[in-house]
Order: structure tokens, then sequence, then C-alpha cells
């Protein structure tokens, strides 16, 4: 049975249902639900994956704080741990309809949830670094997305792939963003201080390592950022040349051969390098362009979902009763995503206030 | 390396290859530098495959040196190739079979600028009919030679009587390919497994038995580059950039380097001899320079074809220390010996005889 949502009675004039199914469970879909839930709505939230935590999972330390990862998908998770929010996890799906004044959510295995409203955070997905083929991402053993070194991280050793702690590490900028090849004109906005922050972290484990970013801009714009940026080369010594990668090969003692413009000294660059990290960009969720697809939602020139207003409805989007949060719309860091999600919470209880109008 | 993610690449750059009837046309330099690479193609297609493969005597250079030496505008090299389609279609054929790199990539791209710019196009077909009274269709399928014998490599290998193995040790060869940059670099989708990781040479070295060496620049330009070898005062350029891949093919031990370029395997042939003349460095092992092979000329040796019928020592580096390591007997005397007995003259410093 649909739970009422409980609002203060300046917020609540009419009577309503307050049934939301919200679609993905990263940071954004645990925010949402566990603020819709504490509101009185019933909620269900449904995430593809065997666990909730999205992305923030595959984590390690956050920027800029270097705060565990763990300890935002433990805020979340105690978050949804309540009455009014039934997690299904393994649960796709591929279709929203809407139906007599309510949405039907079509999972891919048939089941059907009926819905007062609809939350959208089917977030992002990395890009597949293999699609730059010149940068022999599952080619070359030793060229790892930021990713792969993230779970290094947490394996806690940095090691290359014949088990040699590498001494000279390269990290290449903007995988598959502001790429015109790649299809990807936009800017991933987080890369860049994810990039410092593990270059940072590299030094941690090898001290003796030495550190070089490729860059196009540093794009230092979050709270924080260029604090972290200075920091990095004060007192790390990480060593940041503007240019982009053009190849990358194997030399017959599997060194590493990198191409690059140093535009800055106005000079072609090649160096041999133990290990390559690249910073995939982010782009549309496979699931979100499915939906997107089927349900007929707008999509923007960078693929993810098209707010209805820029500057007013960044949550909404051309089916009414379906709200957007986070990643879904843009890249966002974790602060901006549960943010993002309050907003979308918002902008539901508003809409269910208002009957569903 | 992971060869699985090599397997991944060449899936997304799989590419049609028509399978008989073509329309040949031929290189303007192929014939007079490496005179058997040719003869043989038509000869395994005709004769060992039966394939139905047409010339038209009409057949022009496709002007492509000049399109690229800045003498011969856009507008003409495209009224030029037209014309080529209009002998084509004049002949019934529709399949385009492309002996020489640069004139795949010339054809490549004006193909493409008349799909993205099909007023081009219009002025074309104008073009060619004001200057000729003739009229083209663009072919159905367009192929270069390596493409095919890529696409009939098992046929070579069905037939391989030495295949690329090292006979003294059983161990594969090492070979070295080298892919012309106007073959996959400016429309990756034309060549077999794309530009970064091309598939159509090194698949022809694995199904007949030989290992392919992945160095540093094998991406690099052979070195020919156009203007950098045409114009007289930047030809010391050309050079460095062949000595900067053989440098870094050299710690491989490459056996031979297989091309699909006339460009590419003359400079790559010829410039070992001008290195060695200039400072004495040898880039293979033993004080010999590496062969470098036509596909046609690899696949000839390895389906026990005479060495000099295929004309091998028309190479500046000879071809002697990969004929002795797959094992096949040869008579250096005949090299330039004519059919019926007659001595031509013998060249001067070849290296490796
Ligand atoms: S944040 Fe930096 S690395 Fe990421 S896309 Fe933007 S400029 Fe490139």
């Amino acid at each position: 049975m649909a739970g009422r949502c409980l609002f203060p009675k300046t917020l609540s004039t009419h009577d309503m249902e307050g049934k939301v199914v919200i679609i993905g469970g990263g940071a954004a879909g645990m925010e949402a639900a566990g603020q819709l839930a504490r509101a009185g709505c019933n909620v269900t939230l449904l995430e593809k994956q065997s666990l909730t935590g999205g992305h923030v999972r595959n984590w390690y330390h956050l920027f800029p704080d270097k705060r565990d990862s763990m300890e935002v998908i433990e805020y979340l998770e105690k978050h949804i741990a309540h009455k009014n929010i039934s997690v299904l996890t393994g649960t796709s799906v591929e279709d929203i309809r809407r139906k007599h004044g309510s949405i039907v959510v079509k999972a891919s295995d048939g089941r059907e949830f009926d819905a007062d409203a609809v939350v959208l955070s089917t977030g992002f997905d990395l890009f597949k670094s293999e699609r730059k083929e010149e940068y022999g991402y599952g080619i070359y053993d030793n060229v790892i997305t930021s990713a792969d070194l993230e779970l290094m991280f947490r394996k806690g050793e940095i090691k290359r792939h014949d088990g040699a702690v590498p001494q000279k590490i390269g990290i290449v900028h903007c995988v598959g963003s502001r790429d015109e090849k790649a299809g990807n004109l936009y800017c991933s906005k987080l890369c860049c201080v994810a990039a410092v922050k593990q270059a940072m972290e590299i030094k941690g484990y090898i001290e003796s390592a030495r550190v070089f970013c490729f860059y196009m801009d540093m794009r230092m714009g979050g709270a924080h950022y260029e604090e972290l940026y200075r920091e990095s080369q004060e007192k790390f010594g990480i060593n940041y040349i503007r240019g982009k990668v053009s190849e990358v090969s194997e030399n017959i003692n599997s060194k590493l051969v990198v191409k690059v413009e140093d535009t800055l000294a106005g000079r072609p660059l090649k160096m041999e390098l133990d290990m390559l990290v690249l910073m995939a960009g982010m782009e549309m969720s496979e699931g979100g362009r499915i939906i997107a697809e089927n349900a007929d939602l707008k999509t923007g020139e960078n693929r993810f979902f098209a707010p209805a207003d820029h500057h007013f409805g960044s949550n909404k989007g051309n089916m009414k009763g379906v709200f957007y949060a986070g990643t879904c719309t843009a890249p966002m860091n974790i602060t901006e995503t549960i943010s993002h999600a309050r907003a979308a919470v918002a902008d539901v209880i508003y809409y269910l206030k208002e009957g569903k109008s | 390396m992971k060869e699985e993610g090599k397997k991944r690449v060449w899936a997304d750059y799989q590419k049609e290859i028509a399978d008989d009837h073509f329309f040949y046309v031929r290189s303007c330099i192929r014939q007079s530098f490496f005179p058997g690479s040719e003869q043989f193609f038509l000869h395994f297609m005709r004769i060992v495959l039966g394939k139905d493969v047409f010339e038209n005597p009409s057949h022009t250079s496709c002007t492509g040196i000049g399109y690229h030496g800045d003498i011969v505008p856009l507008r003409t090299i495209m009224a030029v190739v037209a014309r080529h389609f209009a002998l084509m279609k004049e002949s019934g054929y529709k399949n385009i079979a492309i002996s020489c790199v640069t004139s795949f990539g010339i054809y490549t791209e004006i193909l493409e600028t008349w799909k993205h710019f099909p007023e081009e196009l219009v002025q074309t077909k104008e073009d060619l009919f004001k200057a000729t009274g003739r009229e083209f269709d663009v072919p159905e399928n367009v192929a270069h030679t390596s493409d095919i014998i890529f696409k009939f490599r098992n046929e070579v290998a069905g037939k391989a009587k030495f295949p690329l193995i090292n006979k003294d040790t059983g161990e594969p060869l090492n070979g070295v390919e080298h892919i012309g940059c106007h073959y996959a670099k400016m429309f990756p989708k034309h060549g077999v497994g794309g530009a970064e990781f091309p598939r159509v040479l090194s698949g022809m070295i694995e199904t007949w038995g030989g290992k392919v060496v992945d160095y540093p620049e094998r991406r690099h330009c052979c070195g020919f580059g156009f203007r950098q070898y045409l114009v007289q005062a930047n030809r010391g350029y050309s050079l460095s950039n062949t000595a900067k891949k053989f440098e870094s093919m050299k710690p491989f031990k490459p056996d031979f380097v297989l091309t699909n370029c006339p460009g590419c395997n003359m400079f790559m042939d010829k410039w070992q001899y001008t290195i060695k003349e200039m400072n004495g460095t040898i880039y293979g092992e033993n004080g010999e320079s590496i062969p470098v092979l036509t596909y046609e000329e690899l696949a000839g040796l390895v389906m026990g074809y005479n060495p000099w019928d295929l004309g091998l020592q028309f190479h500046m580096v000879q071809p002697e220390p990969l004929l002795r390591k797959l094992g096949i007997e040869f008579n250096p005397d005949d090299k330039f010996r004519t059919k019926d007995g007659r001595q031509m003259p013998v060249p001067k410093n070849l290296i490796n005889a």
C-alpha cells in the first residue's frame, strides 16, 4: 500500500500518494531514497548491481580531504536502512511509461513497479579507455586506468605486471574527455583533481617515485582543489607537463615509451615510463541510455539526460513525474551529487504535494 | 603484451573485401623497383586461385605523388581518379583492387570527400564529362592488394613449402610489419585492423608461421613522407626518420621487414644501404642488413617460388640471410640472368650478397 508523505503543514496543502521509485543505487539514489523516506514517502530503490554504492565503492581515498570512501558508503547505507525503503538489487530497468496519472517502471526481468514519481539516478559509466587505441589499454601490461590504480591503493601495493615497483609513472589527463575523436567534447570535471590526488597518493606508497602528469589545462574549480594542486608540487614534487600524449608503445625491456608534445617548452618529448595511468572520463551510463531511448527522455549533446532548464530545472526532464539526481545529468563530484539528489527530493515533494501536476 | 587486447581492436575494424572480379590498378613505382610483386599478385590470383582480375591499359598514374608534392591540385586529381572509375565502369567491374598505398590513400580520401561534400562529386562528374565525355560510378568495393592477400592468406598457408620458421632452431622468424601511413591512418575503418594495431600484415606473418615484432617506433613513418624526400634539401630528414625506426627495431632482432607500400619498401630498403655507407651502421645481426619484402614476395617465398623469379635481387638489401634461415636453396649466379640464360649487368654495392 502506498505510504503518504508527511510534510510540515507549510508544505502540504493536498492529500497525496507518495510512492517513489528510484532507479540507480549509487550516491545520488541512496541520498534521495533516505531523504524521501524521512519525509514519509514509500520508496523502492532499484539497483542493477548486487550492492548499492555505485562508483564510490571503487575509490579508496576521496579528494580533497583524503577521506576513506567507505565512510561515505557507511553514511549512505545507514541512510537507506529505513522502514519506508525497500532496496531491490540485481534489478535493471529498461523503460518507464506514464499510465493514468502514475508511472510504470519496467524492469528487464519483466517485473513492473507503479510509482507516483520516479527519480532517475542512473549515474555514469567510466569511459572505456581501450577506445583510445593509441594508449594501448588492454594491450600494454603496464597501462592502467585511474580506477585500476584505486584498486591497487586499496590492496596496499602499487606494482607493475612483472611484480616490480614502478619508479617512473605517467598520468594522462582527459582520457575520453574534451576529445572530438572520442565523441566527448565536454570536460569530465573531476579527473584533474583526481589525478593530483592519485599522484600524491602514489608518492605516499613509493617515496622515490617520479610522477608526471600530462595535462591540457589544470581545471581546479572545486573547493580546496587549487590548494591540493599546489601541495602536490611543493611537498610531493609532482611534475606537470602541458601536452597531450600522442602514442604509447613498449620497448624490449617492457618499459612504456610515451610520445607527448611539451607545449610549454615547445618541444616533442619521448619518455620511458614504468607505468601509465589513464584518467578515464565520465559518460552517460549504458543503463541511462537504454531508459532514455525507450522512454523518449531527452538527452543533451553530451548524451547525459537533458535538464528541463539549466538554472531552475536541473532535476526535471521532459516527462512529468520523472526527476533526475546526480551524474546522470552531467559529471559531478560526490558533494555535488548529494546536493543535487537533495534538490531532486525537494522537487519530488512539491510535485506530490501539488497533486502530481 | 596482451594479444587478446589486439584481437579486440581488430574485431572493431573488419573490412569487407571482395572475393572475385577485380579491376586492378597498378602502382607507378612497384613495377620498376620490385617487378616480381605485381607479377606474383596477378599469377596468384588468376592462376593459383582462378580469380578474374582485369587490367585496362588506359589506366594511368593516380598522380598521388604530385598531389602530395603540391604539384597536382585536388580538383585535378579527383578528375584523374574519376577517369579510372570510368574505365572500370566501361570494363564492367565494380570492385577495385589498388596496388599502391599512396593510390589507396588517394582513392579513399576522394571517396570520403565525395561522401561528406556531395557538391564535389557533382563538380568532378562535370569536370570529367567535359574533359573526356566519360561517366563513372563509385566502386562497390575498394581493396588494397594487401587486403586481398590478407583475405587469401590461408590459401597461401595451405600451399606453404617454407613456413616462416628458422630451419636451424625450429623457432618462428621475427617479422617487423610496416604499414604505409596512407593505408589506414587517415581513415582507420578502411584498413584491416584499423590504424593503431593494423592486422593486414601481422595476420599474414602469423598465418605463415612467423612471429610479429611490436617495437616502439612501429607506427612511425618509413622516412619517405613525400616532401621529406622530394624536396632535396629535406632528404636528411627522410634519412633520420628511417634511422629512428631501425634503431628502435634493432634490439628485437628482426629477420625481415614486411611492407605494404611501395614507397616504404623502397626507403626502408635503400636507406639501409645509405646509412651503412654514411656511418657504417648495420641493423641486422652478424653484420647483415635486414631484408625488406613486399607481401607478394613473402607469399611467393613461403609457397616455394624461386626468389629470383620473385625479383628479390632487385632490392638493395639482398635476401640471402632470410633465404638461409628459411632453408631455401638458391643459386646467386642466376640472380641477373634472363630465363634464356643471358647475363644482365650486375648492380654494384648490393648488400648482404
Ligand atoms: S577535469 Fe581535467 S582531466 Fe578531466 S576532462 Fe577536465 S581538463 Fe581533462
